[in-house]
């Protein structure tokens, strides 16, 4: 961290406009489809209409012929199969033997303008021979007919256990069990993705693509295309959203490049908004099934969590996905013994994903109602309950997850005081009830998706003799402020202004890596690596400075634009007459940093996924209107309190926190993918419903700031953690309101009614299916939880 | 076969050649580089691929080329006067309420659509005149403040 006061900082912790703020409002800032290169050629992808099938021939011939079509590909031309996990290489860009979802692709073709090569589509023969499809939990554990991948429909099961949960459970006043459903649903980012590919007389590819994840993307390329990764260059444009959904490997990436490869020339491919429905990658479903013992004060005793999680077609994230269903349940509360079991199943539907907040929403909306139930039953209020349970800063959960800076008690007692929770929720008039829920996210995974001991994220920083300040790094802005954040840090540090900042990223050629906009990773790693590079910069032109002041060089202050004596404040250089005399002195001034998180995965199998070098936290009460007659629930009114650690940009935060309230609330009560036979119910914008400026709420947003001893300037994530606490605040308000349980995300008016006329008050799952887990990995539990 | 059309895009009269079947939404970003102008549907469902025609908000995603002929059109590049943002995109810049940037160009111009007729509009005008426009970024908040201190900054 930087020596920096934090009274003195210029630029951290303000709300400034972001670098890339102006290019946005205007117009400027150019996405993937805003490109156009000449002689370029549009292509278009041909999809299975069937969600499970052989394919017999696909003869293309009358497509190959038509006027103006330049290439076409099928499954031959691509036989080399990749996956986001190295587990999971199970993908095709073109499927050649088989298909397994309405949407895989199966050909593809390059023509001089888009409806030509739109009917080239429908000039492509494709002999299909059907399989029976599967379509739900039910039907992959049940097996019907020939298995979509060759080891069967069950993708990944997994089991840990910390400490002997049954005997926790044995030794409780009261146990709870709980079954509750999270339905899927997508990321529906407004931009549609593209892509568009270049290959160079000179063998070079270069790739422009609305990617979260450029040098996952350029690692696959380099592996399906079999060309060196040193003759690839992948660029990823401003993401117009991404939400998780850009950060696969997506066939119609590989499928430009390989038509850029065969035709000579620039080659663009942009998704229908259809296509994008079913590219999803989105919110897995999710059946789970709790079971906690707790003592009569309400503590926890131990708690078992079982999920099952309906994949989709392929593995994509899912290995991750399965694990995260069961990583943080034990990040907000001391639970002393603990047993996860989850496993996810293939079934012949788009692939599922990473959304904001993967694979933990929905374990959350779980851990959250059930605290709720059981708190009604002790005679304990919400928030008591969990303050009997409440993770403190600085410790290890049962899992081996670290704790360190921990602003949850400090959420809490912001949102329920400024919405008067406790007060109101027993006196609510009718109709309106309030809920309460918390919950922990990452910043940034400590593991990488592929094994490796480089750095996650990598900074370079050049200091122009004009006084200009180069940064370059691979981060790519998906709206989350990530330009902002490496601007601001490097800003501050060198003491210019954000105006003097150039920023280069995401370009594989041009910058040093960073592995991603995910895993809410970009402002703790990007952010870290950012001050060390700057650092390392600031050191060599205080030396030179110090030299033309008369003094040591750690007198000086880097501040507006001016480097001097802390001691006697008239005596300064400027920033610029400080970089010529270092240039002077030994040549170009620049300087890299690099970010590595610590090693902080627990001594089991299956450790990787959890460990973050900071959570961050929130709390949220949520005030719900539901109309008994029609089953209608609004949101008029959220409180939401977010431990950022510090926030680097204030205004910046807020939008993503407000922006997290808003798709929580489209995920708790309209949103969801669902299908019929294989189809998508609803693959348009019109009728995949989305909250819109008239169902937004009031909401309260309260910035904690715990000062994260590791994060830059004490920053930890905002991007998906504030996200989590809603869903499940809107079941416990709605609970509060009319006294029904609705066990199963989104909260339709249909679910609610039907609620309304159930002597039991509640719709949801009634229990999950049989199946054998494998027997749990007993993990040592860390030195405090031993005999507890 | 093409067809020949007379616009008036941003305040510039142009003639272009066309397939009748290219929508302005089309044009405007092939033909005449005018890339501000995004889509996220090309259904008449999410309104990102909003212009001015005559002042009013309107789909270019829609529209075919000979609709317009005679009509003002404004896309977020006329906006601007020659480098001077218009207050609007100042404000959406100073509050955050361009995350991705991609429905902004529509927001704003709808925004100003709205600051034309109603100076000083309340927060339920604004969303009123915003419903259309889907965001997936920000939830809104943002925006709606971004609208409210352009037109307090209007006097
Ligand atoms: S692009 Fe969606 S309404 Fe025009
Ligand atoms: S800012 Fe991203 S869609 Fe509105």
């Amino acid at each position: 961290m930087a020596k920096t006061q934090a009274d003195e900082l210029a630029v951290v912790g303000k709300s400034l406009p972001k670098p890339d703020a102006m290019g946005k409002v205007s117009g400027q800032a150019r996405f993937a489809d805003d490109l156009m290169l000449p002689r370029m050629l549009f292509a278009r992808i041909l999809r299975s209409p069937l969600p499970h099938a052989r394919i017999r021939q696909v003869d293309a011939s009358r497509a190959r012929a038509m006027p103006g079509v330049q290439a076409v590909l099928t499954g031959e031309d691509l036989p080399i199969k990749y996956g986001i996990l190295p587990v999971s290489q199970d993908e095709e860009a073109l499927c050649s033997e088989k298909v397994r979802y309405v949407g895989d692709p199966v050909a593809a073709v390059a023509a001089t303008d888009e409806w030509i090569a739109d009917a080239a589509l429908e000039a492509i023969d494709v002999s299909f021979e059907a399989l029976p499809s599967v379509m739900s939990i039910d039907e992959a554990l049940a097996q019907p007919g020939e298995p979509i991948h060759p080891r069967g429909n069950v993708h990944k099961a997994v089991a840990l256990e910390f400490g002997d949960t049954e005997e926790g459970l044995r030794s409780a006043d009261h146990t709870r069990e709980d079954v509750v459903f999270f339905e899927g649903n997508t990321h529906l980012p407004m931009e549609q993705h593209a892509a568009v590919a270049q290959y160079g007389q000179d063998g070079k590819l270069t790739v422009w693509s609305s990617t979260q994840t450029p040098h996952y993307v350029h690692r696959a390329l380099g592996k399906v295309l079999e060309l060196p990764m040193s003759r690839i260059r992948v660029i990823a444009t401003p993401n117009g959203g991404g939400f998780g959904g850009k950060s696969d490997i997506f066939a119609h990436e590989i499928v430009a490049a390989k038509l850029a490869m065969v035709t000579g020339r620039p080659v663009k491919i942009t998704l229908t908004r259809e296509e994008v429905f079913y590219a999803h990658r989105g919110r897995h479903p999710v059946l789970m099934k709790v079971r906690t013992g707790f003592r009569r004060d309400g503590r926890i005793t131990a708690m078992q969590f079982q999920s099952f999680l309906d994949g989709g077609g392929y593995g994509s994230y899912g290995v991750a996905s399965t694990y995260y269903t069961g990583a943080l349940q034990t990040a907000t509360y001391a639970i002393p013994r603990y047993r996860f079991e989850g496993v996810r199943l293939f079934t012949n539907k788009p692939p599922c994903g990473p959304k904001r907040g993967h694979g933990t929403p929905q374990p959350r909306f779980a851990l959250e109602v059930h605290l709720d139930k059981v708190a009604d039953e002790l005679g304990l209020d919400p928030v008591a309950i969990r303050r009997r349970n409440l993770v403190q800063p600085n410790s290890q959960t049962v899992n081996w997850l670290r704790i360190t800076s921990c602003g949850l008690e400090a959420c809490m007692d912001r949102v329920v005081a400024d919405s008067r929770f406790l007060e109101r929720r027993t006196a609510m008039p009718s109709g309106r009830g309030l809920g309460f829920a918390v919950s922990s996210y990452l910043s940034g995974a400590g593991t990488a998706i592929y094994w490796n001991d480089m750095p996650h994220s990598e900074v370079q920083v050049k200091v122009d003799r004009g006084g200009g300040v180069s940064v370059l790094c691979g981060a790519i802005d998906i709206g989350q402020g990530s330009d902002h954040i490496l601007a601001a840090i490097v800003a501050e540090v060198l003491g210019v202004s954000l105006q003097d900042i150039q920023l280069t990223t995401a370009d594989t050629d041009l910058t040093p890596i960073d592995l991603g906009s995910y895993s809410s990773r970009v402002t703790f790693m990007v952010g870290n690596a950012a001050i060390a590079a700057a650092q390392r910069v600031r050191q060599r032109l205080a030396e030179a400075a110090a030299r033309m002041l008369h003094c040591e060089s750690d007198e000086l202050s880097f501040r507006g634009g001016q480097v001097g004596r802390r001691d006697h404040p008239g005596e300064a250089i400027s920033f610029a007459q400080t970089v010529q005399a270092a240039e002077a002195g030994e040549g170009l001034i620049s300087a890299s940093g690099s970010y590595t998180p610590p090693k902080l995965a627990g001594p089991y199998k299956g450790s990787g996924v959890g460990p973050s070098p900071a959570y961050s936290f929130s709390a949220a009460v949520v005030e719900v209107e539901c109309d008994p007659r029609t089953g209608e629930v609004r949101v008029p009114e959220v409180w939401i309190a977010h431990d950022i650690g510090r926030a680097i940009n204030p205004v910046l935060v807020e939008g993503q926190v407000e922006g997290s309230v808003y798709m929580a609330l489209g995920e708790a009560l309209m949103e969801e993918q669902t299908f019929r036979i294989g189809v998508h119910k609803f693959p348009s914008m019109l009728e995949y419903k989305s909250p819109t400026t008239l169902e937004m709420p009031v909401v309260h947003t309260s910035l904690v700031e715990s000062l994260d001893p590791e994060g830059p300037f004490g920053a930890k994530e905002a991007g998906q953690g504030p996200l989590l606490p809603v869903i499940p605040a809107i079941a416990n308000a709605v609970y509060n309101a009319l006294g029904v349980r609705i066990d199963e995300i989104p909260i339709t008016p249909e679910k609610v009614l039907r609620a309304l006329a159930q002597p039991s008050r509640r719709v949801g799952p009634k229990g999950v299916p049989r199946f054998a887990f494998p027997s749990p990995i007993q993990a040592a539990r860390p030195p405090e939880w031993e005999g507890k | 076969m093409k067809v020949a059309v007379r616009l008036r895009v941003n305040g510039q009269d142009t003639e272009l050649l066309v397939p009748p079947y290219k929508t302005v939404l089309e044009i405007l970003r092939e033909d005449l580089g005018l890339t501000g102008t995004k889509h996220g549907c090309e259904l008449g469902e999410c309104s990102t691929c909003g212009i001015l025609v005559d002042g009013k908000p309107f789909l270019s995603c829609l529209a075919l080329p000979l609709d317009l002929e005679g009509h003002e059109i404004t896309t977020i590049e006329g906006l601007a006067e020659g480098s001077r943002p218009h207050p609007l995109q100042v404000t959406f810049a100073e509050l955050g309420a361009a995350q991705c940037g991609y429905c902004t160009p529509s927001m704003i111009l709808t925004a100003k659509a709205l600051l034309d007729t109603d100076p000083h509009p309340s927060r339920a005008a604004i969303q009123q005149a915003l419903a259309g426009v889907l965001c997936r970024c920000t939830g809104y908040l943002k925006i709606f403040e971004a609208v409210e201190l352009a037109a307090s900054r209007h006097g």
